[in-house]
C-alpha cells in the first residue's frame, strides 16, 4: 500500500508544481460561473432598429415614439428611403428596419390601408422570429389603441416559469457547467497526463513495478478525482454567493452524484489514453471524444429534443447528458433520488463497464 | 525565405507522418460540422407539452390539436389532472405544461377573451424563452382562426374607423428560416480556430519536451524566421480545412454564398495569421504540451462563448459588448456571416478587417518577441 | 582575428573564457572559469553530474546569457554577438537532436537549409555523410527506427554539416556500447585532423585520454586544466579516473586546491 501512497504523493507534485495548468484548473470554474453568469444572454434584447420614414406626419411620429420608448428597440437613425438598408445589414449596424409607405398618415385618415414593412435581418432565425414578434406586438398595441377593433378575439396566456422564475440564465448554467469542467479535469487531464508518462517512457518503469495495474490507475486517477470534487464545491459556493443561484436539494446527493460523473469521465480520460500514443492525439481525442459532446449534446446549452432523432439517440451515450438532468434536478428543482435513479443508475452502469474497460486495457499492456 | 521553406517543410512532414493527427484535423472538423449545425440549434421542436383540458369544448379540443400541429410541440399526454402535470413538469417528462380552464369557451364567445395558462419548465435553460414565445404565438393565431370564425372576417381586418394597418413581413437573407444556415459559417469558423490553434500552441512547447528547440537555437536561424516557418504550414492546413468544411455547407446543408469566395479566403487569411499567431504566442510561454493545451483551452472557451456564436451578442450587457470588440473570433464570426449569408462586400466589411489586421500584426511582434533564443 | 585571439602557444584560440559565472538565483552553477581552447584542439570538458559543464556550453553557445565573466567564441563575444556566434558553430545537444520522424536525408535538408547551404550542395554533403556512416541502405527512413548509436554517429556528422571551425558535444557517448563509442571518438579525430576544434563532454574517463587537454569541473569551478599527461603527472596518479574520483569527493576540491 505504501508504494500506492508514493505513487500518489508524486502525481500530487506533478499537479502543484505545474503553476500554469494548476492557475488554470483553479481560474476554469470561476471565469465560467462568471462568463455564464454576467455575459451569456440568451434572451433578444436591445434591438438595433432603423426607420425609414419617407414623409413623416403624426402618425407616423406617434408610431416612433411609441417605438423609442418601449425599451426593447433602440432607433439606430432614421432614413428617407430603404436603399442603404442592405448595406447597414450587412455591417450589422442593424437588425431590423420598420418601413412607412408614404402619405401613411394620409391614407389612414382618408380610410384607406396604409402598409408598414417590417424588414429583419433573418440570417439568425430564432432572434429574428423573436424580433420580428416584439415589433408586430407592439405594432398591434398600437393600432388598437388608435382605432379598437370590434368582435376580435383574444386568448391571453398567463405565462410562469418553474424551477427558474426569474429566467436567470447563472441559474440554468451552473449545473452544465459543473458537467463542462469536470470533464475537463477529468477526461482531458488524465488522457493527457497518462500518454504524456508513455511518451517519456515513465509508464514503462511503472508497469514493471511490482503495482498493480488497479494501483497505478487508482493512484493515477485520485488526485483528479479531489481536484473534480474541490472543483464542484467551488462551482456551487460562487454560484450561490454570487448569482444567488439556489441549491434546493440535497448537497451530499449532489457531491455523491459528481463523483460519480468523476469516475465515468475519469475512465474515457484512460480509455482515450490506452489507444493514443502522443500527447497530441489524445489531447484532440479528448477534446472530440469528451469535450464537444458535453458541450453540445448534454442538453446544457442546447436542446435535446430539437436535434435530429439520430443526434438524440448518441446523446443517450453521453454522460454529460445524465449528470446535466441530475444536477438541475437536485439544485433549481430540489428533488431526491426518488426522482433521480434512472439517470442514476445509467451512471453507475457506464461507471462500472468503462473503469472495466480502463483497468483491462492496462492489464493487456502488462502481458 | 529558404530557411523558412526548409524548417515549414520539416512540419509538414511531421504533419504528414503523424497519421492519427492527420486524420483528426481533415476528417473530424468535417464530421463535426455535421454533427453540430444538427446540435447547435435555439430551434423549438418536439418539445414535449401535456395538457390540461378542463374546458372539454371544441374550442379547447381546436387549441390542442393546433399546439400538436405546429411541430414545435409533441402532445404527451391531455389529461384533466393539473397535479399530474406538475408531477410531469417535474420528472421533466414535460417542458410545457397547458391548462385550458373551465368555461374557456363561454368566455371566449361571452366576453372576446379567455385566459390560459402556461407552465414552462424553465430548467430547460435557454430553449424556455423560445417555448415561451411560440406557445403564445400558437394562442394568437388560433385567436385570430376564431375571430374569423366569429365575425367572418380575419381579427386584423376587423371593422375599424378609419384605414387599416397592413404590416408585412420580410426576412431577409434566409428566407427558409434554416437554422443550419445560420449556424455553419459561425461554427467552420470556431472548428478552424480551435484546431489551428491548437495545434500551433502545442508545437513549439512540443520542440521543447523533445530538446529539438534547442538544436534549433544553437543555428543561425531568426526568430521571426522561426516563427513564420512554424505559422505557413499550419496557415495552409486551416486553409484546407476552410475549404473542405465550405464544401460540406454549401453540398450537405446547402448553406449559400451569396459573397464572393475570394473575398472570404483573403479575409480568412488575415484572420488564420491571428489565430495561429495567437496559438504560437501560447506556445513560447508554456514549458509542456499539457500546460499549452490547458491554456488555449481556456483561453478559446471564452472567445467562443463571447464571439456571438451561439448567442446574440447585441443581448449582452453593454461593457461585454465593450471586452467583446477584443475578440477576434467575434469578429471573423460577422465577417464569415456578412459575406456568406448576407453577400457584403469588401466595403462592409472593411471595419472589421481593419481590426483583424491590426490584431494579425500585434500577435505576430508578440509571439516573435516572447520567443527567445535564449533561455534566460 | 585581434592579437588577444592569439594564444601564448601562438595558436589561434577559438575559445576564451575568462571568469565565466553563471547564477540561478543563489545557486551558482558556474563560477568564475577560465579556460581557453585553441584551434584544432579535442577539449574535454570533465565533471560529475550537476559540476556546472552543460551549463557552461550552454553559456559558450548562445542560449544562456552569462551572469558575469566574458567570453568569446570564434572570436565573438557570447553576451552581444551570440547570433553570429551560432553561425559559426556545430552542436550536438545532450538531448537527441534530430527529428524522430523525419528520414535521414530529411534531417540533413532541414539543417542544411537551415544554416543556408544551397540545394545542390547539401546533397552533396548529404552523401558524402551517407557514404562515411555506411548508411546508404537507410537514408529514406526515419531516424526513430535507427539504434542509439548510429543516431549519435549521424547527430555529429549533422552537426558538422556546415564545417563549422568549433563544435560542442553534450555527453554525445553516454548509453552507447563500446565499440560505437570508439567509432564515435575516430569520427571527433577526424574532425579535428580537418582543423574543426572540438569541445566535448563526458564521464567516461577513458575517453579522457583521448583529448588533447581536458578540465575537470567540480562544483561550478575548474579544479583541474592540462593535457591528461601533464594532469597525472602533476597529481601524481596513473589515471584521469583516478584524479576524477579524488577531485570530484567533497574534501577533493580542497585537497587538490591546498
Amino acid at each position: 500500500m505504501s508504494a500506492l501512497t508514493g505513487l500518489l504523493r508524486k502525481e500530487a507534485y506533478h499537479i502543484l508544481r505545474d503553476r500554469r495548468t494548476l492557475a488554470v484548473i483553479v481560474l476554469l470554474p470561476v471565469v465560467q460561473v462568471v462568463l455564464f453568469g454576467f455575459a451569456i444572454r440568451t434572451d433578444v434584447r436591445d434591438v438595433r432598429i432603423i426607420v425609414v420614414d419617407p414623409l413623416p406626419d403624426a402618425t407616423t411620429l406617434s408610431l416612433r415614439a411609441r417605438l423609442a420608448a418601449s425599451g426593447v428597440f433602440r432607433v439606430v437613425t432614421v432614413l428617407p428611403g430603404a436603399d442603404e438598408l442592405d448595406g447597414i445589414f450587412q455591417r450589422g449596424e442593424a437588425t431590423e428596419a420598420i418601413v412607412f409607405e408614404p402619405r401613411f398618415g394620409e391614407r389612414l385618415a382618408q380610410g384607406l390601408p396604409a402598409r408598414i414593412q417590417l424588414i429583419t435581418d433573418g440570417t439568425d432565425p430564432n432572434s429574428a422570429s423573436v424580433r420580428q414578434n416584439y415589433a408586430m406586438a407592439l405594432i398591434g398595441a398600437w393600432d388598437r389603441e388608435r382605432s379598437p377593433a370590434r368582435g376580435a378575439v383574444r386568448i391571453e396566456p398567463r405565462t410562469r416559469l418553474r424551477f427558474n422564475p426569474t429566467a436567470e440564465s447563472s441559474n440554468l448554467f451552473v449545473p452544465g457547467l459543473m458537467a463542462f469542467v469536470l470533464t475537463i479535469i477529468s477526461s482531458l487531464m488524465t488522457a493527457i497526463s497518462l500518454t504524456r508518462e508513455k511518451e517519456s517512457g515513465t509508464m514503462e518503469a511503472l508497469l514493471v513495478s511490482p503495482l498493480r495495474p488497479w494501483q497505478i490507475i487508482g493512484g493515477k486517477v485520485a488526485p483528479y478525482l479531489a481536484i473534480g470534487l474541490v472543483s464542484m464545491t467551488a462551482i456551487v459556493v460562487e454560484a450561490r454567493l454570487v448569482f444567488h443561484v439556489p441549491l434546493r436539494g440535497s448537497y451530499l446527493l449532489l457531491l455523491a452524484e459528481g463523483l460519480l460523473f468523476i469516475l465515468v469521465s475519469l475512465a474515457l480520460g484512460m480509455l482515450i489514453s490506452a489507444r493514443t500514443s502522443s500527447q497530441r492525439v489524445a489531447m484532440l481525442g479528448a477534446l472530440v471524444g469528451t469535450m464537444l459532446p458535453t458541450l453540445l449534446l448534454s442538453g446544457f446549452i442546447f436542446p435535446i429534443e430539437s436535434m435530429p432523432r439520430l443526434l438524440r439517440w448518441v446523446s443517450y451515450i453521453v454522460p454529460a447528458r445524465w449528470f446535466v438532468t441530475i444536477a438541475r434536478g437536485i439544485m433549481l428543482k430540489g428533488i431526491g433520488i426518488v426522482y433521480l435513479w434512472e439517470p442514476t443508475l445509467i451512471l453507475i452502469g457506464m461507471a462500472a463497464v468503462l473503469l472495466t474497460l480502463a483497468v483491462r486495457s492496462f492489464d493487456v499492456r502488462l502481458e | 525565405m529558404r530557411r523558412i521553406l526548409v524548417l515549414a517543410w520539416a512540419e509538414v512532414l511531421h504533419v504528414v507522418r503523424d497519421r492519427a493527427t492527420l486524420v483528426q484535423v481533415l476528417v473530424i472538423p468535417a464530421l463535426q460540422l455535421v454533427v453540430l449545425a444538427n446540435a447547435a440549434t435555439f430551434q423549438v421542436r418536439n418539445t414535449p407539452a401535456w395538457v390540461v383540458d378542463q374546458d372539454r369544448s371544441s374550442a379547447s379540443r381546436g387549441l390542442i390539436s393546433r399546439l400538436g400541429a405546429s411541430g414545435h410541440f409533441r402532445i404527451a399526454t391531455v389529461s384533466g389532472s393539473t397535479a399530474a402535470g406538475d408531477e410531469a413538469l417535474r420528472r421533466g417528462d414535460a417542458t410545457l405544461l397547458m391548462v385550458i380552464p373551465p368555461r374557456f369557451e363561454e368566455d371566449l364567445v361571452r366576453g372576446g377573451s379567455a385566459p390560459v395558462q402556461l407552465t414552462i419548465n424553465a430548467e430547460k435553460g435557454t430553449a424556455a424563452g423560445i417555448v415561451q414565445f411560440y406557445a403564445a404565438r400558437i394562442l394568437d393565431a388560433y385567436a385570430i382562426e376564431l375571430g374569423v370564425a366569429r365575425t367572418g372576417a380575419p381579427q386584423r381586418e376587423a371593422p375599424r374607423p378609419g384605414g387599416r394597418v397592413e404590416v408585412r413581413v420580410r426576412n431577409w437573407y434566409n428566407p427558409s428560416r434554416a437554422y443550419t444556415h445560420y449556424m455553419v459559417p459561425g461554427l467552420l469558423v470556431s472548428l478552424v480556430t480551435m484546431i489551428g490553434t491548437l495545434l500551433t500552441a502545442q508545437n513549439i512547447a512540443r520542440e521543447k519536451e523533445l530538446g529539438t528547440l534547442e538544436q534549433l537555437n544553437v543555428t543561425p536561424i531568426t526568430r521571426g524566421q522561426f516563427i513564420a516557418a512554424k505559422l505557413l504550414p499550419f496557415w495552409v492546413l486551416a486553409m484546407i480545412d476552410l475549404t473542405v468544411g465550405l464544401i460540406v455547407g454549401r453540398y450537405l446543408f446547402g448553406m449559400p454564398i451569396r459573397g464572393s469566395l475570394l473575398l472570404l479566403f483573403g479575409a480568412a487569411g488575415i484572420y488564420l495569421v491571428v489565430a495561429l499567431g495567437f496559438g504560437l504566442f501560447i506556445s513560447t510561454l508554456v514549458e509542456t504540451q499539457q500546460q499549452a493545451m490547458f491554456v488555449t483551452f481556456f483561453v478559446m472557451m471564452v472567445y467562443l462563448l463571447m464571439s456571438g456564436l451561439f448567442t446574440p451578442i447585441e443581448s449582452m450587457p453593454h461593457w461585454v459588448q465593450v471586452v467583446a470588440e477584443a475578440n477576434p473570433v467575434r469578429h471573423f464570426v460577422a465577417v464569415s456571416r456578412a459575406i456568406l449569408l448576407k453577400g457584403a462586400g469588401p466595403a462592409e466589411i472593411a471595419r472589421p478587417m481593419a481590426i483583424l489586421s491590426g490584431f494579425a500584426v500585434g500577435v505576430l511582434w508578440l509571439a516573435v518577441h516572447q520567443y527567445s533564443k535564449r533561455t534566460a | 582575428m585581434t592579437p588577444e585571439h592569439v594564444s601564448a602557444h601562438g595558436m589561434e584560440r577559438v575559445i576564451d573564457a575568462r571568469g565565466l559565472t553563471r547564477r540561478f538565483g543563489h545557486f551558482t552553477a558556474v563560477d568564475g572559469i577560465t579556460f581557453d581552447v585553441a584551434a584544432g584542439e579535442v577539449f574535454g570538458f570533465l565533471g560529475a553530474n550537476g559540476a556546472g559543464k552543460t551549463t557552461a556550453i550552454r553559456m559558450l553557445t548562445g542560449l544562456l546569457a552569462p551572469s558575469s565573466g566574458h567570453a568569446t567564441v570564434v572570436g565573438l563575444d557570447v553576451a552581444t554577438q551570440s547570433e553570429a556566434v551560432k553561425r559559426r558553430i556545430g552542436y550536438m545537444s545532450q538531448r537527441f537532436s534530430l527529428y524522430e520522424d523525419l528520414t535521414i536525408r530529411e534531417n540533413i535538408r532541414l539543417y542544411g537549409g537551415i544554416y543556408g547551404l544551397s540545394s545542390a550542395e547539401v546533397r552533396r554533403r548529404t552523401d558524402r555523410i551517407v557514404a562515411r556512416l555506411e548508411l546508404e541502405s537507410a537514408a529514406d527512413e526515419a531516424v526513430r527506427a535507427l539504434p542509439l548509436g548510429w543516431r549519435q554517429k549521424l547527430a555529429f556528422a549533422v552537426a558538422l554539416l556546415h564545417e563549422p571551425p568549433l563544435v560542442f558535444l553534450d555527453e554525445p557517448t553516454s548509453g552507447v556500447d563500446p565499440i560505437t563509442r570508439r567509432q564515435f571518438w575516430e569520427m571527433i579525430y577526424e574532425a579535428a585532423r580537418g582543423g574543426t576544434s572540438v569541445l566535448v563532454t563526458t564521464h567516461y574517463m577513458d575517453e579522457a585520454e583521448y583529448c588533447d587537454r581536458v578540465s575537470i569541473m567540480v562544483a561550478g569551478r575548474i579544479a583541474a586544466l592540462g593535457s591528461p599527461v601533464e594532469l597525472e603527472r602533476e597529481h601524481g596518479v596513473k589515471t584521469i579516473d583516478e584524479l576524477f574520483v579524488r577531485l570530484a569527493r567533497p574534501d577533493g576540491a580542497r585537497a587538490a586546491a591546498s
